[in-house]
């Protein structure tokens, strides 16, 4: 049915492998930042909101000129990290996650805050009582509550990470097999004369990979649904 | 033995009671908005007293001149509270366990054969909360504060949502409760008959303030 070429399949797997990394990665920090908005009080709450939101907000390609001038190899944190850790982002696929992690970690961080904030705090108390320090219960009651939340935000994660473009080719460029997504090789077909057929193959692909993790993301929040409220 | 004496200014509204407890049920008897149940949630660590103390068998769980306020994971205390307030996520079978496990006590199978049959919810361990009537609901909340061997049981209200029907049929639980489990407890409630069968000892609040307290004759 799609007869894709060896580099239009890279390019399909580079996407999946970008958008499943970066929105893993993204996973830990978005719940311990969603936590924080959603339950604690405290000075400068509105500074950490807004810069949170600020990548939804800012036009791409200024995230990404901004990550290629603090990860770059040249910029004193990313020469930092490529000395000490062996963590190269400039125009490699890691990069890529990078931009794209920090591009979808505002609706991530939305999502899951939004469930916290709808968890019954009295359930929370009774764990309390019942002998579960803060740890504990966050682990055992708060976050059990919120999966649908979390499924969300991985959805709309994955999603826009499936989607990115200009924070992306602005920081690690198209460079085919390491830096080149779907979306960027749909866009360097169209630039050039006969690409169509190729580019039209590569947005069926797009389709049906956004479809089935809208799917997933259905079928994953339903169960937890009806493990939350059924009997 | 429990001895309880706080403050607390909440808007318009001064708490200012002083009782102890020495075993057996007492209950905390008064109209609503009289503070019982603030007074409850400060014994149960949830609120915190403005000043006064606490002292529960000798240890001292909160006192406003040395600055101690014992935390409620830390306290011991199993309270039921009005809705049952059982983990909607969890079998009831794990809604059980939950304090034994948080308060990391052994698994204890004679105990927890013994909470199912005084309560009557053997049939229901494995199912999920959701699909309990609310009298179920209320007896596993019995149970889940017993199974984690508190050193006092807090119940506030555990009878109000239920219609008149479901209190007679919880009240028998409630007495099995008092008689067989032995631990001492605090039991809040507005109605003098549900006092009169399940209480020993009576303190009763009237506007924030203990008006009275003493034997159920003074109901």
């Amino acid at each position: 049915m799609l007869d894709l070429t060896p580099e239009e399949w890279t390019a399909v797997a580079l996407s999946l492998r970008v958008a499943t990394v970066s929105t893993l990665v993204a996973l830990p920090f978005g719940i311990a930042i969603a936590h924080v908005l959603a339950r604690k009080e405290f000075w400068g709450k509105p500074l950490l909101d807004a810069i949170v939101l600020l990548p939804l907000v800012l036009p791409p390609v200024v995230t990404g000129y901004l990550l290629l001038v603090t990860f770059g190899r040249r910029a004193p944190l990313g020469a930092f990290l490529a000395d000490h850790l062996g963590l190269v982002f400039s125009f490699r696929w890691t990069g890529a996650a990078l931009a794209s992690g920090i591009m979808a970690f505002p609706l991530m961080v939305r999502a899951i805050r939004l469930s916290i904030e709808a968890v019954d705090r009295r359930l929370e108390n009774a764990a309390s009582t019942l002998g579960a320090n803060p740890f504990w219960r966050f682990l055992t009651i708060t976050l059990p509550l919120t999966l649908p939340g979390i499924i969300a935000g991985m959805m709309l994660a994955f999603a826009r990470a499936l989607g990115e473009f200009g924070a992306t080719i602005t920081f690690v460029s198209n460079i085919p097999g390491e830096t080149q997504t779907i979306s960027a090789a749909i866009y360097s077909l169209t630039q050039v004369p006969g690409g169509d057929a190729a580019a039209l193959r590569l947005v069926a692909v797009a389709i049906c990979i956004s479809y089935a993790a809208l799917l997933a993301a259905e079928f994953f929040a339903r169960r937890a649904q009806r493990r939350l409220h059924g009997d | 033995m429990l001895a309880v004496d706080v403050q607390k200014q909440l808007g318009a509204f001064a708490l200012d009671a002083r009782f102890a407890s020495e075993g057996g049920v007492t209950a905390l008897f008064g109209a609503s908005g009289t503070g019982k149940t603030t007074v409850i949630m400060t014994i149960a660590g949830l609120t915190r007293p403005d000043r006064g103390s606490i002292v529960l068998d000798g240890e001292v769980l909160f006192d406003s001149d040395k600055r101690l306020d014992v935390k409620p994971w830390k306290r011991r205390i199993g309270t039921v509270f009005q809705e049952a307030r059982l983990f909607p996520h969890l079998s009831v079978r794990h809604n059980l366990d939950y304090g034994r496990w948080m308060s990391g006590l052994p698994a204890d199978a004679r105990a927890f054969a013994h909470a199912l049959e005084l309560l009557d919810i053997g049939h229901l361990v494995d199912r999920r909360p959701g699909k309990l009537s609310g009298g179920e609901r209320q007896r596993v909340a019995f149970g889940r504060a017993l199974l984690m061997r508190p050193r006092l049981l807090l119940l506030d209200e555990p009878l109000a949502s239920l219609d008149a029907a479901r209190k007679a049929e919880i009240l028998p639980y409630l007495e099995r409760l008092r008689d067989d489990a032995r631990v001492p407890m605090i039991y809040v409630s507005h109605n003098a008959d549900e006092v009169r069968r399940i209480a020993t000892r009576v303190v009763r609040l009237e506007a924030g303030r203990v008006a009275a307290q003493g034997g159920v004759e003074i109901l």
